[in-house]
């Protein structure tokens, strides 16, 4: 019996210093995210900006919107990586794109396909269709669980999507969050 | 003529481009797919021209105008599908036909 | 080093502006909806990130760099939603994204 509630408190205790780590990251963010936007040092709107940063946090807190979904911080060291990598095919793709469209709308080869999408998590496969549709010459246009039907405007951006080395990026960047613990945060 | 000079130039010219797709977009979706873009033009035009005039003041302008066009395209799209802004019941959309 | 910032401004505003006009000029000449979304997604991308970043040159280690980089990163998460959500509307209301693909590279 003592077992068991110890195991309860343990559990709970566990669930606590989730919530709290993410009170402290949204916090942080949102403090840096006022100065950025004030640039002022007087104390009258330092105390109106701490105000601000509880008022969003209670906020945020009753809404109940803190979790691993709206904020994926153990995405978030692997992910900066993930995000230099795409911006390194954003520009290749743009170069692509630009040659089509300045060698005439007759040059185009537009085609509808589908992929599939390895992602287990909510975010994963937001953050897998959010990156197709910013690569510019694929867009997501439908989502149905995993398969994502995608428009493309030239063949190359079609075969380097097909290759899947976005999905398999996205996939590791999930790393170690198993398939249900959503939203438990 | 400055840097800022040529960009905002340049950005006019993709407006202009832009509009007349607006105005010539068979579908809708052509127009609001044009304004769309014009938004995102008009940000890069607001933040140059903060620089063209010396007042960096102007970025917080170009920030709010961002958010703005976001939220709008989205709420125009939606009126367009659903003829109205309040909840829908989405479960009535055909799946699979493509 | 300010030459040097200054050439680095003008390289990056002055392709970040061809990059805004070409886009314009696909959603003018591309064939049908869906492809014109992808000369928007050139501005979007390409266009703002180096136009931002010819700004940002110019700006120097201030606040105002934070903005441009708000501006920039909020741009970038939120452009592909709103496409998505338009490519979305326009393929429930009726508009076929197939109709200019020719019968051999059409989906099975």
């Amino acid at each position: 019996m003592t077992i068991l509630s110890l195991l309860c408190f343990a559990v709970l205790l566990k669930e606590m210093v989730k919530i709290l780590m993410h009170l402290i990251t949204l916090a942080i963010g949102l403090t840096v995210l006022w100065f950025l936007l004030s640039g002022y040092f007087i104390p009258l709107t330092l105390a109106l900006g701490v105000i601000s940063v509880l008022f969003v946090l209670w906020l945020a807190h009753r809404m109940d919107v803190i979790d691993h979904e709206s904020h994926p911080i153990h995405m978030t060291a692997k992910g900066i990586g993930y995000y230099f990598w795409l911006l390194w095919e954003i520009i290749k793709s743009n170069f692509n794109v630009t040659i089509a469209i300045l060698s005439g709308p007759r040059s185009v080869t537009p085609s509808l396909f589908k992929v599939q999408a390895s992602q287990t998590s909510d975010v994963g496969k937001v953050t897998y269709a959010n990156s197709i549709t910013l690569t510019p010459g694929t867009v997501t246009i439908l989502v149905e669980d995993n398969k994502f039907t995608v428009h493309s405007l030239t063949s190359a951006a079609k075969e380097g999507l097909q290759s899947g080395e976005m999905d398999r990026k996205i996939t590791a960047l999930e790393g170690f969050v198993a398939p249900g613990s959503e939203g438990a945060g | 003529m400055s840097m800022f000079g040529v960009a905002a130039s340049a950005l006019l010219i993709s407006m202009l481009l832009v509009l007349v797709r607006a105005f010539i977009g068979p579908t809708v979706f052509d127009r609001i797919l044009a304004i769309n873009s014009i938004g995102t033009l008009t940000v890069l035009l607001i933040a140059v021209h903060g620089y063209l005039v010396g007042r960096p003041e102007f970025l917080d302008l170009g920030l709010v105008y961002a958010l703005i066009n976001f939220i709008g395209t989205i709420a125009v799209t939606r009126y367009v599908r659903f003829k109205k802004l309040g909840p829908v019941d989405t479960s009535s959309e055909h799946h699979g036909e493509i | 080093m300010e030459l040097l910032l200054d050439g680095l401004s003008w390289i990056t505003i002055i392709s970040g502006s061809l990059f805004c006009i070409i886009g314009a000029f696909g959603v003018v000449t591309l064939p049908d909806f869906f492809c014109r979304m992808h000369g928007a997604s050139v501005i979007d991308t390409m266009g703002l990130g180096l136009i931002l970043l010819g700004l940002g040159f110019q700006t120097g280690l201030t606040l105002a760099l934070g903005k441009l980089v708000m501006i920039f990163v909020f741009i970038f998460f939120t452009s592909p939603t709103g496409t998505h959500a338009l490519a979305r509307a326009a393929l429930y209301s009726g508009l076929d994204p197939v109709a200019t693909i020719k019968p051999r590279t059409r989906m099975q």
